[in-house]
């Protein structure tokens, strides 16, 4: 359905995309990671044809972005970072400007209206401006208006940036259960997003390809050694409990990383393959200590960039601006 | 076509639903008002001169009320084009609109005609209130209507330039008060470069002010339509829309 092959973008001062090859097959949902300014807005801006691509090709649906945009147009629905609405507009009459200029009219017009805001949960604010739309329902009906032409491929620039922990819930739920009808590819640089939504995944930084890899190769891959966060309640001598973790099978690194009243935090590193967790509570209970606390330390996206790349993460570069 | 129109009536509409239609019309309703007001008392006045004198100078009210007046919108309108083009392209690049308009599947020039109608539609609506003005000389006296005719043509076409050259302006920046203030500005100096004429006979001086809008305007304020100055106009609003077109086009290369 989409088709990148070497794509480039280049500014005046710097690269932003930097020969970029990957392929989206029919219906997938793809994850576009990377941190911000790895070039994932300008790749998306490409494929929707608003931007023109220094070099490479990219097609959507069969159609090359630079020789036929309209037919690229006509297929896709594009979710910017900040959903494109008219503060002035009420969200039906706003739904319908933008469905007119999708090409739709009529009867078929009005019933696209209605499935949308139905689909995007967004009918109890039809007559609303945009302007005072909530930030949760901006993005909907951002959502609202990328699908209204029922398009093949849906291009969605992070669209749970900035939402509560709530809406992000029913954004991504509402992004899967769209995943049918639609080839999705959408960006983020949030790790267990993509882990949620996605079946595919495309990791980019500093404008260039990282992994092109299934959701599940890539746990596989990041999870090799694991990382768990232990807390245990105090009193206890952080040394004396350091020590004995380290004597457990299979432990790599005991560190200390947080001491207060309430309890010490420790990060333990186990060695690929085996797994510690069970001993790490026997262990702490027999010796009389109360346990608070075990759980995987959440990967940070950077953690990511150093495994796969090698690299230090980048320092977030200059947002680019139209 | 269909898409222009679609374009042109969302832009009416946000005219519209904002203040910024009915202040304008407010400002111009008021400014041509007093115009019309001032010239209609030098017109009595010397009317009723002329009377007690016991000369008989023939008095037309086209020579004497409407073409002056028509002059006068001329140069009023110059004022309030800017206010009018100025959010045209600007408010869509600082809201991230421009990106939905440019990933729609609709062509550049649909958009740009689209918007630009619109600024028309709003500066005919301006006009409309002079029109109401003069309705009353009609009411009162025999003037001829058809220089009259001519000299709205006139004025359409000479806010057509210059509107399509705020469109232009409009997409060359974010920020709305930038646009107007360059907007502003390259209709003053397009309104003054007339002054050369003045004292001055070289080839710069003739080619100055033949570039001033309002050096074109006389003809049709007299009643005559010149094709010289209707080709000046028209490829006026041809280079103005051409260059929004480049200049939209640039944004995907450039952005």
């Amino acid at each position: 359905m989409i088709i990148v092959k070497d794509l480039t973008k280049r500014y005046a001062r710097h690269v932003a995309v930097d020969q970029i090859t990957f392929s989206v097959t029919k219906g997938q949902i793809v994850g576009f990671l990377g941190p911000n300014g790895a070039g994932k807005t300008t790749t998306m801006r490409i494929l929707t044809c608003f931007l023109t691509p220094s070099a490479g090709t990219a097609s959507v649906a069969g159609f090359d972005v630079l020789e036929q945009p309209l037919e690229v147009k006509k297929r896709i629905g594009y979710l910017p970072e900040t959903p494109p609405l008219y503060p002035e507009m009420e969200t039906t009459e706003y739904l319908r400007f933008v469905g007119k200029l999708k090409g739709l009219s009529g009867a078929e017009l009005e019933k696209r209206i209605d499935y949308v805001c139905d689909r995007c949960f967004v009918a109890d604010v039809k007559t609303k401006l945009l302007g005072k739309l909530s930030k949760g329902y901006r993005q909907r009906v951002g959502l609202a208006q990328a699908i209204i032409h029922n398009p093949d491929v849906l291009v969605l620039d992070e669209p749970t940036a900035g939402l509560d922990p709530k809406q992000i819930n029913e954004t991504r739920d509402l992004i899967k259960s769209l995943a049918g009808d639609h080839t999705i590819i959408l960006s983020t640089h949030i790790l267990p997003e993509v882990e949620q939504i996605c079946e595919q995944v495309i990791i980019i930084n500093q404008g260039k390809l990282v992994a092109t890899d299934s959701v599940r190769n890539l746990q596989a891959r990041t999870r090799g050694d694991e990382s768990l966060l232990l807390e245990v309640a105090g009193p206890a001598d952080p040394l004396a409990v350091q020590q004995r973790l380290e004597t457990i099978p299979g432990v790599s690194r005991v560190q200390l990383h947080d001491s207060k009243d309430v309890g010490m935090v420790f990060e333990v590193q186990s060695q690929k393959g085996q797994l510690v967790r069970g001993d790490l509570a026997r262990a702490i209970v027999a010796a009389g200590w109360d346990l608070n606390e075990l759980r995987p330390a959440a990967r940070s996206l950077e953690e990511i960039f150093l495994q796969l790349t090698g690299a230090p993460a980048p320092a977030e570069p200059e947002k680019v601006q139209i | 076509m269909r898409n222009t129109w679609t374009i042109c009536a969302k832009e009416l509409r946000s005219y519209f639903v904002s203040p910024i239609a009915y202040l304008l019309l407010t400002m111009f309703a008021l400014i041509f008002g007093f115009f019309f007001w001032n010239a209609l008392g030098y017109f009595v006045i010397e009317g009723m001169e002329m009377q007690m004198r016991g000369q008989s100078f023939p008095m037309n009210i086209n020579e004497q009320i409407i073409r002056p007046l028509l002059s006068n919108v001329s140069v009023v309108g110059l004022f309030f084009i800017p206010m009018i083009t100025m959010r045209l392209f600007a408010e869509e690049k600082r809201s991230g609109t421009i990106e939905l308009l440019a990933t729609s599947p609709v062509r550049d020039v649909e958009v740009i005609l689209g918007k630009w109608l619109a600024a028309m539609i709003l500066y005919a609506c301006l006009l409309f209130f002079t029109a109401l003005n003069f309705a009353f000389l009609f009411r009162y006296g025999h003037p001829d209507w058809k220089p009259l005719a001519v000299g709205y043509l006139g004025l359409l076409l000479q806010a057509g330039t210059l509107l399509a050259l705020g469109t232009f302006i409009s997409t060359l920046t974010k920020n709305q008060i930038i646009a107007g203030a360059a907007t502003f500005g390259v209709c003053l100096l397009l309104w003054v470069l007339e002054w050369t004429s003045g004292y001055d006979s070289s080839a710069w001086a003739q080619v100055l002010s033949y570039l001033s809008v309002i050096t074109h305007f006389d003809s049709f304020a007299r009643g005559v339509i010149d094709s010289k100055d209707v080709i000046f106009y028209l490829s006026g609003i041809f280079l103005g829309l051409f260059f929004t077109a480049r200049s939209m086009e640039s944004l995907r290369w450039r952005a």
